[in-house]
């Protein structure tokens, strides 16, 4: 079998044996980088010439019976939004293209301290602003599962690169779902944090207030290593919790012996119904099933206010993604356009750099969120928004109060075809309609695989009270372990060849 | 606009002006407001930067507790409340000198909300100004324009961009409108930043140089119509802002030029417009910046990035009880200590001279001393060359061991300006000019007989008269008895040896 | 219902400071008005009574000491700068011609 197709536990316990060099496996994945990603697209950049000398790093220190973290010699790519000290971080963005930072993002520092060799950076929506990848400056991301389709976004190369098989693990962002979505609609596993649980520093900034940073990967326990790596307080990140993270690895451990009996998982009434297409509902109703049988009581908890979440949501992080955007004008970094022009000053310099380097994803977001801070609108727009989220955190406080994980579906839908929702910005926004309440209120969740429909993946979502990861990871361990049990073998073990797929469309 | 400035008397007589003051000073902490780059002035170029204060990309800010401390004493120092939750919030607005296009600042509940400060003015009538609030914010970048004219932003060619200032902690104290000031409107202005920098020196939270831009004043001015009665009742008029104010004198001439401008405008029939204008000491007169016409629409919301503070009352009491003496009960109690009068302690404080004086008592010399050589003949000194007390090139201990010399007998008056003029020559202290130039009481008193002996001599007539009862005639002899011992001798003690040598 | 005219998106597209074309400034408002009109939702579903939350975990206090760190060096610090000269950023003229 092809080191590749391992996963991340798997390929650390060789290399701990000492059956695979680090080289050998980050040379594998560079190979099948090769082989793949002309069809994937999920790479921005790739860096075999760091990876390769971390790689070796890594088994000399091996070879001389030297300490290692868990994950030394694992290769991991990282989502394009996180800045990497030497190596081109674009953001997806034309008006970052050539940015080579000169520090390091403080995850991708611990990822450095895991001894991870980096494979490279991966595609996403401009400045991670989409659900599709499409809005990629440099060209959309494919699906593994079927090329003509979406990988979800915004973090869709991660979740591709992890689901072909190009890397067994990723970093990724979750602002609304970017990291959950895509490991839906890819048969893989994602999770978001709870809000402060892993620095933000150095990724660059959509939604501050919402984002952040976690793992892709294709089991729980993979996610959960991954996670335990990159968690931790970060003083230079004022939002980080400065507090021992939770006990994920354990907790993901204990979920795989399949035994959640006492365990009380509340199901959204408003977050299964109207929207939600009926075989990702049907492959939901199942899961629930499976938990029921794994002993968990099951029971529905109403949240009304998450009626207005996606308003409020939407809100908020276009109006804090305008800000964010802000500093991207030609003059520290970056693009300038319109410099020469007869007549040119600064403001004009700025104006044109920015029409020239903002994508429509991004123009139409930063004219959103400009209008819902500006004089006048402010309180209706963005300070009510403000207050449906406080409604918001009530309503999961009242479900806490009864329950101690909530599951909902991870996405109304499978992936859809190419192009699709492009014109249609308010269906788009609508991928993100299971995964939204939680950045919303800070909690923590992740995505893992509930089945397919018609041949494509669908995600379940597990959901768990603030700065409590390790509960979220121990149900999904469990549910993974017993529908994996149910398949016969892993979901994405049975995704299509992607040489094959990419055949037949030469050949249509 | 044509209308030409009206006459300043004419402008108070027919308007009363209004005023606001919005002062940014510099903190004099070691780092940043939100990132730990140092803030020594005088750095090269872009080398006190980090990714947080060039705005790179994912960069983040951390708020520096010294700035947050130092806020909180100014505050206690104004009487202001301190809220109990004080956020941060984002302004904004593009400028290349603003490093994310946003300002970090304070809109809601700032760290200091009300207080005022008492200003004193030249006759010691005493101006209550309120304090609306103050608040914390990150300073820009300095923006320097080249080619046109030198420095200019019109006509510039291009614009060098230097982030060592970007992020610098500042906070910004606005006081409210301050009305029926009439014709000592410029006056209550310069005093009320005379005060404020005051204040912040003696808290130690800036340098508050004025002239390096570490304490910078926009000075708000609106002129409305003068009625009869009910003059409050009036509306404010539109009001221009005028920044670059950058030393005490230019405040008051900043604000007195602005009266009659825009009492020439307003005579004229024509408006004031709202803007930004900038002070420009050399033609004596600010000249038009941005245009607030198009009321600027900065979007604040709250900081994201940045989690509120929540001074723990314990905390505030303790900064409460480290609180130095304040600057106006200081000069109460000098006042008392050195039994001067508010006159007098106003005339020190007014010539830069009270910290002077006081060091000077500390290095042993009597108040009335102290008080005589600094607003005497050094203030002369000073004010002949047009520099202040406290460059001239003499110490408070240097003046208090003159002071000494002379309470010992050792020099006279006269002796003691030679020797003080030594010392501002950079000859030394003046014990040492005393003993280089050889200056010396003759105190000797066969010495000064002989002298006096030789006199007589010389002048039997005057001599007689005096014996005759002419007591005044003393002085010629005095003055021949002075000549001859080239001034070394003291007058008083010649002048008694001389009555008793003629025996009245 | 909102109204997001093309005058409207002129004027946010000006504090935004992005060169709209005129293409660009008639597809936004048509898509503007629609995304509004979907999220206008929220300002009828709160009151005065419900207070803002403006982070997900509330955390207060979070300071450092005052204590100076390495900074950048000059060539770090124009590394990324589209234009440059003595060691500063350089940027086309603030203002144009004196009115």
């Amino acid at each position: 079998m092809s080191l590749t197709r391992l996963t991340a536990v798997e390929q650390a316990d060789l290399l701990a044996r000492k059956q695979v060099s680090s080289e050998e496996l980050t040379q594998a994945h560079l190979d099948r980088i090769d082989e793949v990603d002309s069809h994937v697209h999920a790479f921005l950049a790739v860096s075999p010439d760091q990876a390769l000398a971390e790689a070796r790093s890594v088994d000399h220190d091996r070879a001389t019976n030297q300490d290692l973290p868990p994950l030394a010699g694992v290769p991991i790519a990282v989502k394009d939004l996180l800045a990497t000290k030497g190596i081109p971080t674009t953001a997806g963005s034309k008006i970052l293209e050539g940015w080579i930072p000169v520090f390091d993002a403080t995850v991708v520092r611990k990822v450095k301290q895991a001894r991870m060799p980096i494979l490279g950076k991966t595609n996403l929506d401009e400045f991670a602003m989409g659900s599709s990848t499409e809005f990629s400056a440099f060209g959309p991301t494919h699906n593994p599962w079927d090329l003509t389709r979406i990988p979800g976004g915004s973090g869709g190369g991660s979740a591709a690169a992890v689901a072909a098989f190009e890397a067994p693990l990723a970093l990724g962002s979750d602002t609304g779902g970017s990291i959950r979505q895509p490991a839906a609609v890819t048969g893989t596993v994602g999770a978001k944090p709870t809000y402060g649980g892993v620095s933000r520093q150095g990724g660059v900034a959509l939604a501050s207030s919402l984002d952040q940073v976690g793992p892709a990967a294709r089991t729980v326990l993979d996610a959960a290593y991954l996670h335990e790596a990159i968690a931790g307080w970060d003083p230079k990140d004022s939002t980080s919790l400065n507090e021992p993270p939770p006990a994920i690895v354990h907790a993901a451990k204990l979920g795989a012996q399949g035994d959640l009996t006492g365990m009380r998982i509340g199901v959204v009434t408003q977050l299964k119904g109207e929207g939600y297409e009926p075989g990702v509902l049907q492959r939901f109703e199942e899961a629930l099933e499976t938990l029921r049988g794994l002993g968990a009581s099951i029971e529905e908890v109403d949240c009304p206010s998450f009626d207005y979440s996606f308003a409020a949501y939407c809100l908020i992080m276009a109006s804090e993604a305008s800000s964010n955007v802000a500093r991207f004008e030609g003059i520290r970094h970056g693009l300038r356009v319109g410099e020469d022009e007869p007549g040119a000053t600064a403001m004009t310099m700025m104006s044109a750099t920015r029409a020239a380097g903002f994508g429509p994803e991004v123009k139409r977001r930063v004219i959103l969120g400009t209008y819902a801070l500006s004089a006048g609108y402010y309180d209706a727009y963005y300070g009510s928004a403000q207050k449906v989220r406080t409604l918001i955190q009530r309503d999961f406080a009242a479900a806490w109060e009864q329950t101690d994980a909530l599951v909902t579906p991870a996405t109304p839908f499978t992936a859809f075809p190419l192009g699709e929702k492009v014109e249609n910005p308010l269906a788009m926004y609508l991928c993100d309609l299971a995964t939204i309440p939680s950045n919303l209120a800070g909690i923590p969740g992740m995505s893992l695989p509930s089945g397919l429909v018609d041949g494509l993946p669908a995600g379940i979502q597990v959901l768990a009270p603030v700065r409590r990861d390790e509960v979220m990871y121990r149900v999904a361990a469990a549910l993974e372990a017993a529908l994996t049990a149910q398949w016969g073998s892993p979901l994405w073990a049975n995704a299509p060849d992607i040489l094959r797929q990419s055949g037949k469309e030469d050949a249509r | 606009m044509t209308a030409l400035p009206m006459d300043f008397d004419l402008a108070i007589e027919r308007f009363d002006p209004v005023f606001g003051i919005e002062t940014h000073v510099e903190l004099n902490t070691r780092t940043k407001l939100l990132c730990p780059c140092p803030t020594t002035f005088g750095a090269p170029p872009n080398t006190q930067t980090c990714p947080a204060c060039l705005g790179l990309p994912g960069a983040m800010p951390v708020l520096n507790a010294a700035a947050v401390e130092s806020a909180i004493r100014l505050g206690l120092a104004l009487g202001s409340r301190i809220p109990s939750v004080s956020p941060f919030a984002r302004k904004h607005y593009f400028y290349p000198d603003l490093a994310k296009d946003y300002q970090i600042t304070q809109n809601v509940n700032p760290i200091c909300i009300g207080g005022h400060l008492d200003v004193e003015l030249d006759d010691g009538e005493v101006v209550r100004v309120e304090i609306d609030h103050a608040h914390m914010e990150e300073d820009a970048a300095k923006n320097t324009h080249i080619g046109g004219t030198a420095g200019r932003i019109h006509g510039a060619d291009y614009t060098l961009v230097d982030y060592n200032r970007s992020g610098m902690p500042l906070i910004e104290i606005v006081t409210c409108p301050v009305e029926g000031t009439g014709a000592r409107v410029a006056e209550v202005a310069r005093a009320y930043v005379a005060a404020l920098r005051e204040l912040v020196l003696a808290l130690d939270i800036s340098d508050a140089r004025m002239e390096q831009g570490s304490m910078r004043a926009d000075v708000n001015l609106s002129l409305r119509e003068k009625v009869a009665v009910d003059q409050d009742k009036v509306p404010y008029g539109k009001r221009s802002e005028t920044k670059n104010v950058n030393s005490l004198r230019a405040i008051e001439r900043a604000a007195r030029s602005e009266v009659c401008r825009q009492a020439g405008l307003l005579a004229a029939g024509e408006p004031v417009v709202q803007e930004t204008r900038h002070w420009h000491e050399d033609i004596d007169a600010t000249t038009p910046g941005r245009s607030k016409e198009h009321a600027e629409d900065y979007r604040y919301f709250p900081e994201p990035d940045l989690v509120p503070i929540v001074p723990d009352p314990a905390w505030i009491e303790e900064l409460r009880r480290g609180l130095p003496e304040l600057p106006a009960a200081r000069r109460r109690r000098l006042a008392r200590e050195w039994g001067l009068s508010d006159r007098e302690i106003r005339d020190a404080v007014n010539a830069g001279a009270l910290e002077l004086i006081d060091a000077t008592v500390k290095a042993g010399a009597t108040a009335a001393a102290a008080r005589k050589w600094w607003m005497g003949e050094l203030a002369r000194v000073a004010n002949e060359r047009g520099v202040g007390l406290e460059e001239l090139a003499i110490t408070a201990n240097d003046v208090a061991e003159l002071a000494a010399l002379v309470a010992d007998g050792q020099l006279t008056d006269k002796l003691a300006r030679q020797a003080l003029a030594g010392t501002l020559a950079g000859e030394g202290s003046p014990a040492a000019v005393a003993a280089a130039r050889g200056l010396a009481v003759v105190s000797d008193d066969s010495a000064l007989l002989a002298a006096i002996d030789e006199a007589l001599v010389a002048m039997p007539d005057v001599a007689e008269k005096v014996r005759g009862g002419k007591v005044q005639a003393i002085g010629a002899i005095v003055g021949a008895v002075m000549k001859a011992t080239r001034g070394q001798a003291d007058a008083a003690k010649v002048r008694e040896l001389i009555a008793s040598r003629l025996g009245v | 219902m909102s109204d997001i005219t093309r005058e409207e998106v002129a004027r946010l597209a000006d504090l935004a400071k992005i060169a709209l074309t005129s293409a660009e400034l008639d597809r936004l408002a048509g898509q503007l008005d629609a995304i509004v009109d979907a999220v206008a939702v929220v300002s009828g579903a709160v009151d005065e009574s419900i207070p803002a939350t403006s982070h997900p975990i509330e955390l207060t206090n979070v300071m450092r000491e005052d204590i100076p760190e390495p900074c950048l060096t000059n060539e770090e610090s124009l590394a990324a700068a589209p234009a440059a000269e003595d060691g500063f950023f350089r940027v086309p003229r603030l203002m144009g011609e004196t009115p």
